[in-house]
């Protein structure tokens, strides 16, 4: 692989995490705010549902997180028509992993503490692993 | 345990788990069958909505974004993402004793992996307390934005 061709394929991998990232902190930060869906539902049975998903599309953050997460899908599909599905697919979703606990603590406050870290650490390796 | 989750919240859990990877599997399949769709191929796609397979992987994504965000409107981030690679746990245990192909030592070693990771995060607090977000209201009355 050359140095371009390998920067080629690192930069598409690298922004489709990163539309990736952006799209979910920004539905999760839309979640929060929204905060338990049951306390949202008008009444009980289905028709109840449509207090939370009226409240749910009526927040931009979670509707520019959507876009994002559209987007990324598009992306995702350009990403596999240059660069090999077995490289692309492991390497997006452990960057998306680490990717998302640095964001999550550094922008929705959460506390990633050491298991957690843990856990992010062990689903990359394992993600790696069963793609293999 | 230090957090407590509704029986109905494992529930939806359980369904991040097993809809987008099922939903994934469906998806492929389906679109296996249609044919690889481009430009000059693109009534494809219209092909593709009728086809069986296709329908019900959508169905089951639509399932998995419902119950993500659900769990994410009471659940950390970063306690769900585990849930969700539980997915490729499930989709490796799938391929062996459903359409019984042969997992590797690698892949088993990957599921071992997952699996911790989930019992990891699990075994902790589901949720991040920040106090200002008990005090809301009271902020709300007096009209003190920040």
């Amino acid at each position: 692989m050359t140095t371009a061709s390998a920067l080629r394929t690192w930069s598409a991998i690298g922004g489709v995490a990163a539309l990736a990232i952006l799209g979910e902190v920004l539905i999760a930060a839309a979640m929060r705010r929204l905060g338990d869906l049951d306390h949202l539902r008008t009444k009980p049975g289905m028709l109840g549902y449509l207090g939370p998903i009226r409240a749910i599309l009526s927040s931009p953050v979670f509707l520019i997180g959507a876009f994002c997460m559209a987007f990324n899908f598009f992306a995702m599909l350009y990403v596999l028509s240059i660069v090999d599905l077995s490289l692309a697919a492991p390497a997006i979703a452990s960057l998306t992993y680490i990717g998302n606990a640095i964001a999550a603590k550094l922008f929705l406050g959460e506390n990633v503490d050491r298991r957690r870290w843990l856990a992010v650490l062990f689903v990359c390796i394992g993600v790696i692993l069963i793609s293999h | 345990m230090k957090h407590a989750l509704k029986p109905s919240q494992y529930l939806i859990l359980i369904a991040v788990m097993l809809t987008a990877s099922v939903g994934d599997t469906l998806l492929s399949r389906g679109m296996a069958q249609v044919g690889a769709v481009d430009f000059q191929h693109l009534h494809l796609l219209w092909v593709a909505l009728f086809n069986p397979f296709v329908i019900s992987g959508i169905i089951l994504l639509i399932g998995f974004f419902a119950s993500y965000m659900t769990a994410l409107s009471w659940a950390d981030l970063t306690f769900v993402m585990p849930a969700t690679a539980f997915g490729y746990v499930v989709l490796a245990l799938l391929s062996r004793f459903w359409l019984h192909e042969h997992l590797s030592l690698y892949r088993w070693g990957g599921i071992a992996l997952i699996v911790c990771a989930v019992g990891f995060v699990a075994g902790g607090p589901s949720r991040t307390e920040h106090p200002e977000e008990h005090h809301e209201l009271g902020r709300m009355d007096s009209g003190a934005g920040r």
